[in-house]
């Protein structure tokens, strides 16, 4: 690199929602429809003040949570980055036009800060309950990517990620935060826009007479324009051909049904993302996500100061569950330990990958606190 | 008269299946035809025209034109204009609904689009009845008509889509039946050239579904109703007995610009330093 | 639907996308258009017509063309301007959908 390196970077003492505001205007986020919702409404304020003062940005606040995704497919159908923010109840709501937005391949970002407990909840409270929801939760089968962020920095930076995948994969992405990184406060340097790697759509480049919208492609992804720029076609959430008309003939079917999974399958290596922490020769692997990563860095750095081999996987990525990356470690570690707010969300995906070959425990705190490092110490110590 | 049919023809698209996939006599046809002719007397060009239609049978009008066609989720249509049309205000942007559609599933978002006025026309075909689902009572199935979910005569209210258009404040709220369809096209024109959300309710029947349900032995039966019973707002203020009579016509004109204006306008003022909306 | 002469006009009906609903018969004010044996529409009065475009306007499925008659196109007969070819594309929007509306 032979750029001088004064870039400016901007330090800001910021709050993960903050951190999720700024990663999604680095990524070029220019549409931002919600409704408010603790613990995630600072997001939403935040894009309110920002997106006017922007070129061409748009927020707006809408009746409810099916409406927010609705207009952020809108917006992103007519070539806009688009992004929403919800917690729990809301992310119920979202899952019909998360399905839509599978189906017809529509990118945008969104974001679900977790709280504790079924329905209304623990508002104000941390959790991990919707992970296995934001993988199932819209009917019918269909893949999506689901990212998870543990810290203040680390929100701004898997939003921007968040969006890449999105644009790169035609897909909605869901980052999942939990309500403790949402509201801490750190200081972050804010990176100069140029210091990220951002990735836009690919738009169609042969003539409108030509273009078929969902045409197999060397990497399953077709390109998409935007409305109005000359490429008139159909979008519906029926099962739909190549041209995107509703089908039933087993043979377009099938073959939609298997494109849709084989453009996220095929780049596993390059969606799911792991942070490896003393985990080269480590006996005793504590595999966390979220806040709880944060408590397990430390435990396991006091558990190195006991003498005990251990190490830390935490997942950015959540789905498509990374195996690749868990796999080679139940090689030479005999314990894991999965800590997480919840009943046993993401132990049972490490358990499904460990396939029984090394011992699984599990530590489910769902008191509405978080777990500490000296409660996973205790553990693996 | 010359060349309606071909106008329709060129916009239609040609690899999809013909004829139309409505049940005989269904009046969703010529509504789609409106809309067509609309768009072209008014040349506005096809790669400007967006049609979001929801669930159900006016949902596959969106296929078979030759527009930028949405075909969104149950009731959502309009949140997907929404969407549509504030990122790109050039847009003519058309949410076809059915009455199920538009004021049952998505009523909230109906009320709400028309109170932020965004620059949509609603164009909502209104057959009193779940057609797709086989004949189920709607939001809009008149108080005693019966349907497969009402068998002994609907206990419940209906709608009217025009005054909840209306309540909500859209900026135009229009009505016509299938029956009159050059005033449909006029109405409809009209919706398109303005400025904010427009409401065009299309009277539309439904023999297959309602019809046959309801003591009508023919579509032309129905279009015969129509025909009586859907009359200009002038002459259906005269009428001594309004019973049964549904009044069509201009209902609401306001000349507010819409959310995308006042969003637009309200970006420069904040770039040029002056602050907020005005 | 002022008033025109007579007979000035060719009403074309479309038979492959007529679905005999009848609207056209029932409202013509010339009686122009009857429906036929096989249930679809047909013109058979055509030199009363007085170019109202009704039927045109009111057809759901596009079936009916109404032009000026003009002697030296008369060579083309019904079936030549017929779209019928099209519908023998196979089915593609008769995919199961069954949500209400």
């Amino acid at each position: 690199m032979s750029a001088p390196a004064k870039k400016k970077r901007k330090l800001m003492f910021a709050l993960g929602n903050e951190a999720v505001a700024e990663g999604a205007l680095i990524a070029g986020c220019s549409f931002f429809a919600g409704y408010p919702i603790t613990p995630s409404t600072e997001i939403m304020e935040i894009m309110a003040k920002r997106l006017p003062q922007t070129e061409d940005g748009v927020f707006l606040q809408m009746e409810d949570e099916i409406a927010s995704m609705g207009a952020c497919i809108g917006a992103s159908l007519a070539g806009r980055k688009a992004m929403t923010a919800t917690s729990g109840p809301g992310f119920s709501l979202m899952q019909e036009q998360i399905g839509y937005a599978c189906m017809t391949e529509t990118p945008l970002v969104l974001v679900n800060v977790m709280r504790g407990g079924a329905s209304t909840g623990l508002p104000t409270n941390p959790g991990q309950g919707d992970v296995q929801q934001a993988r199932w939760g819209a009917h019918g089968d269909h893949p999506i990517i689901v990212l998870s962020a543990g810290d203040v920095p680390e929100c701004l930076t898997m939003t921007v990620t968040a969006f890449n995948f999105a644009e790169k994969y035609r897909t909605p992405v869901i980052l999942l935060l939990d309500e403790v990184t949402a509201h801490t406060r750190e200081k972050i340097e804010i990176p100069a826009p140029d210091e990220f790697q951002i990735f836009n759509r690919l738009v169609p480049s042969m003539p409108p007479e030509w273009y078929k919208p969902y045409e197999e492609t060397v990497r399953g992804v077709p390109p998409m324009p935007p409305i109005g720029s000359g490429y008139r076609f159909h979008v519906t959430g029926l099962i739909h051909d190549k041209l995107g008309f509703p089908t039933s003939r087993p043979d377009e079917v099938k073959g939609l049904n298997e494109r849709l999974f084989r453009k996220i399958d095929r780049f596993f290596h390059d969606i799911q993302l792991v942070d490896r922490y003393e985990t080269e020769d480590c006996d005793h692997l504590v595999i966390a996500y979220g806040s709880v990563a944060r408590s397990a860095k430390l435990a396991v750095r006091q558990a190195r100061e006991r003498g005990v081999k251990a190490g830390l996987l935490t997942l950015r990525t959540l789905f498509p569950f990374p195996r690749i990356h868990v796999e080679p470690l139940l090689r030479h570690c005999s314990k894991i330990l999965v800590p997480e707010l919840n009943m046993g969300q993401i132990s049972r995906e490490v358990k499904r990958v460990n396939n029984g070959r090394v011992q699984v425990r599990t530590i489910n705190r769902v008191d509405g606190q978080i777990i500490t490092p000296s409660q996973i110490l205790k553990e693996i110590s | 008269m010359a060349n309606v049919t071909q106008v329709i023809h060129k916009y239609l698209r040609h690899n999809k299946k013909f004829p139309l996939v409505f049940c005989p006599g269904c009046g969703h046809g010529i509504v789609l035809g409106s809309l067509v002719r609309s768009v072209d007397a008014l040349n506005i060009p096809q790669d400007k025209v967006v049609v979001v239609a929801g669930i159900g049978c006016s949902g596959r009008i969106a296929a078979y034109v030759d527009f930028n066609t949405v075909h969104a989720t149950h009731g959502r249509a309009l949140t997907l204009a929404t969407g549509i049309k504030m990122s790109n205000p050039e847009l003519t942007v058309i949410a076809v609904m059915g009455d199920g559609d538009a004021f049952s599933i998505g009523g909230n978002h109906f009320i709400h689009a028309a109170r932020r006025n965004v620059g949509v026309t609603a164009l909502v075909l209104n057959n009193f009845i779940y057609g797709m689902t086989g004949g189920q009572c709607s939001s809009t199935t008149p108080f005693g008509a019966y349907s497969h979910t009402s068998p002994f005569g609907q206990l419940e209210k209906s709608f009217d889509i025009v005054d909840m258009a209306r309540a909500s404040g859209a900026n135009g709220v229009f009505r016509e039946s299938v029956f009159h369809a050059k005033r449909l096209d006029a109405l409809l024109q009209k919706a398109l050239s303005r400025p904010g959300f427009n409401l065009v309710e299309a009277l539309t029947p439904c023999f297959t579904q309602y019809g046959r349900n309801n003591k009508f032995k023919t579509p032309v039966d129905m279009f015969s109703w129509l025909k009586k019973y859907a009359v200009p707002i002038e002459k259906y203020e005269k009428l001594e007995n309004k019973d049964g009579y549904i009044p069509t016509g201009v209902f609401v004109e306001k000349e507010e610009p819409g959310l995308e204006a006042r969003y637009a306008a309200m970006r420069d003022s904040l770039r040029a330093g002056k602050g907020g909306a005005a | 639907m002022t008033r025109k002469k007579k007979g000035k006009t060719k009403v074309t009906v479309y038979p492959a996308w007529c679905k005999g609903c009848g609207i056209c018969a029932a409202f013509c004010p010339a009686k122009v258009l009857e429906m036929g044996p096989d249930g679809k529409a047909r013109a058979v009065r055509e030199e009363d017509c007085v170019n109202c475009g009704f039927c045109e306007l009111h057809c759901p499925d596009f079936a009916i063309s109404v032009e000026p008659a003009d002697p030296e196109k008369n060579g083309k007969s019904a079936e030549d301007e017929s779209p019928a070819e099209e519908s023998a594309l196979p089915a593609r929007e008769h995919a199961g959908e069954n949500q209400p509306g």
